[in-house]
């Protein structure tokens, strides 16, 4: 991974399996920077036009393996990457990523993908400035997903992976194994574990006071550029409400 | 092929077993002569009763349109567009190139991980990185990479499609227009494939003869691949 600090801005990243409120806690965060008149720029995974289409036939269409699976994911983070994240770090924003390579990693190593080949794929990716970790029990996160079978990806449940014919089951199996990864990651990429248990409100006040000692010297001058990119990025995508 | 073996770590899925046909690679920069040769191959190892399976860069069923189309803008990125080709070229091998070398066939690749590795070298990328990328890819039966002059290439490019942006690595650019920009270009592809020959045991043809006379080189060097096939 290329050292973070060797752009100006500063590059804060969300990680945590579905229903561990990462989003929500993400979305906070840039409120409170946005009121204290930081430039934000918000990215977010499997965003970029370029590789959607493909991505997305590819997942209707039952067309991946482990494999392309990463492989497309990469490339939809690499143009991520040079389009949304290097530039605004470059031009000192702070960058909040909803979702980052680890989630890459947690996924296709649980899908049997080697795990140093999957960390080499994303070396160009920049260290985050802070990585969080949403932890939370597989049982916690499945009561806050809303009718948990309609909800659920063919290749979100871990499908393909062939644990279970019920999408349910699988999907249990599946993101367990993906906790797993995620745990053994926290000591290997020094990412900050969150007590997803915990309320709302005592997350994001943790979540601040982390950020508040890495903003140390970052520019605060909102750059109204900045504010105009990110509405003409998420009008481009016609972006869906934060989940 | 036999075993098969990779350059690293083999994915899984894609653990390939016993494989019966032979994986024939044919490499080289833009415009000398490639898809010549594997007409006239394919042409002569049919007549000599083998099944044969081409296949070649940006024909995959997964990422084929995607990354045409993503050719077309500019705003296609550099490490974008490394990774796209080798999603193009990790569907062929699952879906096309195995399941053709487990029943038997010769598989004819116009290109393969060598050309991918040159260009994403040329722009930048670190050689080693974007050779762990390709560690899932497997050891060809035999590599044939066709040379001719940067000289020789331009005419002939001149002489067909003309400079075409990507081939004249107008993204970069090397050079204030593209015959220019294809020059140096094209000139420090070659200077990575030659360094690669070595490294990945080519087998070079010069290609600045008659094609008749290069394709009875080709044909001679795949002949005691075809004996046991």
């Amino acid at each position: 991974m290329a050292p973070g600090s060797a752009f100006p801005g500063r590059l804060f990243i969300v990680e945590g399996i579905v229903g561990s409120g990462k989003s929500t806690q993400l979305l906070l965060l840039q409120k409170w920077l946005d009121s204290e008149g930081y430039g934000t720029f918000f990215s977010e995974w499997n965003s970029s036009a370029l590789v959607r289409d493909v991505t997305r036939r590819g997942k209707n269409k039952r067309m991946l393996t482990p494999t392309t699976f990463s492989l497309i994911h990469s490339t939809d983070f690499a143009d991520r990457t040079e389009q949304h994240i290097i530039p605004p770090l470059k031009a000192g924003a702070l960058v909040l990523a909803d979702r980052y390579i680890y989630t890459a990693f947690a996924r296709d190593v649980a899908r049997g993908v080697h795990p140093g080949w999957v960390r080499n794929l994303y070396r160009f990716a920049p260290k985050p400035t802070v990585g969080f970790y949403f932890r939370i029990s597989l049982d916690e996160a499945l009561k806050r997903i809303v009718g948990v079978r309609e909800a659920i990806g063919f290749y979100e449940a871990g499908m393909d992976q062939k644990l279970s014919p019920d999408i349910e089951e699988s999907f249990r199996i599946f993101q367990g194994s993906i906790i797993e990864q995620y745990d053994k990651m926290v000591q290997e990429f020094g990412l900050v574990v969150i007590d997803a248990n915990r309320s709302v409100e005592e997350q994001q006040l943790q979540m601040r006071a982390i950020v508040t000692k890495a903003l140390n010297g970052a520019r605060k001058t909102r750059i109204r550029r900045w504010v105009d990119l990110n509405v003409m990025v998420r009008a481009s995508r016609q972006l869906k409400p934060a989940s | 092929m036999g075993r098969s073996e990779r350059y690293g770590q083999g994915l899984p899925a894609i653990e390939a077993g016993e494989l019966k046909g032979k994986l024939v690679v044919v490499e080289g920069t833009d415009g000398v002569g490639r898809s010549t040769h594997i007409d006239l191959l394919k042409q002569w190892l049919e007549n000599s009763g083998h099944a044969v399976l081409d296949t070649g860069m940006t024909r995959s069923a997964l990422a084929g349109k995607g990354l045409k189309a993503a050719k077309e803008g500019h705003t296609l990125g550099r490490l974008t567009m490394s990774l796209f080709y080798a999603t193009d070229f990790a569907d062929r091998l699952e879906n096309e190139m195995l399941p053709a070398l487990r029943a038997g066939f010769v598989v004819l690749t116009d290109r393969y991980i060598y050309s991918l590795i040159a260009r994403a070298t040329v722009r930048g990328a670190d050689p080693q990185w974007i050779r762990g990328v390709y560690e899932f890819a497997l050891k060809p039966d035999i590599i044939i990479y066709l040379r001719a002059s940067v000289e020789d290439l331009v005419s002939r490019v001149v002489q067909t499609a003309g400079f075409n942006y990507w081939e004249s690595g107008m993204d970069l650019p090397f050079g204030s227009d593209m015959y220019d920009s294809f020059i140096a270009y094209q000139s420090r592809l070659m200077a990575v494939f030659d360094a690669m020959a070595c490294e990945y045991g080519f087998h070079v043809v010069e290609t600045s003869d008659s094609i008749e006379d290069s394709f009875e080189r080709i044909r001679t060097m795949l002949e005691p691949l075809l004996i046991t096939a």
